[in-house]
């Protein structure tokens, strides 16, 4: 596949390139893919939903909280306890900033396409299509 | 050494039709963390995450060296209709 072939060429240009970015090894790889799947909901952030380290981290848990996001169906890892991660998470989502949201083992992106989709109403739809939040029907319930 | 704002204009001018740019510095001075707002044709039919994700290739090099960095991507015609609703 792609990847494997990439991570090969990377490698061998890597070793003789110490400037070359470095790759994600298959061990790594295969942590972090468990990682973005360990919920139907994942945020990787600065910090924890009670105490953020980072403004932006803050804004996503804030909108996760204003969506209904169930505690249950979301976890959180703190990037910056984890220095491997916190490199891993950026190469595996070819994604330069945190936080990153992941919905369904799906990047979703980072704070500014959250925020982005709350306000439009994709966010909602997509929560609801993902069974990760009731669908609130448009007829008012009893 | 801090980014300037003409590195990341220059770069973005470089890589996109460009229709509107705004590129705030809102580290008051440091050059650490910028907000960019790009409206180009270059977007029409991408998603946001496609969008933003050319930006972030574009400004890679920059990107890494700040510590915040946000953006908003626009066609020219939904910048109209976000004018348009007050903003």
């Amino acid at each position: 596949m792609l990847r494997s072939v990439l991570q090969t060429s990377a490698i061998l240009s890597s070793s003789r390139n110490p400037a070359f970015r470095r790759w994600l090894s298959q061990e790594a790889r295969g942590k972090i893919q468990a990682a973005v799947e360990a919920s139907p909901v994942v945020l990787f952030m600065k910090g924890n939903p009670q105490m953020p380290q980072c403004g932006f981290s803050r804004a996503a848990v804030q909108v996760l909280e204003m969506q209904g996001v169930p505690q249950e169906k979301l976890k959180t890892y703190d990037i910056l306890e984890d220095p491997e991660l916190r490199s891993g998470i950026k190469e595996f989502s070819e994604w330069p900033t945190i936080p990153q949201i992941y919905i369904n083992g799906e990047f979703v992106g980072g704070c500014d396409i959250l925020l982005g989709m709350h306000q439009s109403g994709e966010l909602q739809s997509l929560l609801e299509q993902n069974s990760i939040i009731p669908k609130i029907s448009g007829e008012s319930s009893p | 050494m801090p980014i300037q704002i003409a590195e990341l204009e220059q770069a973005v001018r470089d890589a996109f039709p460009v229709e509107h740019l705004q590129i705030e510095d809102q580290s008051s001075g440091c050059g650490e963390n910028y907000f960019i707002l790009l409206v180009s044709q270059a977007f029409e039919g991408k998603t946001t995450l496609a969008r933003h994700r050319l930006i972030n290739e574009t400004l890679k090099a920059q990107i890494t060296q700040m510590h915040a960095f946000s953006q908003k991507t626009f066609t020219p015609k939904q910048y109209q209709a976000y004018l348009a609703k007050g903003n």
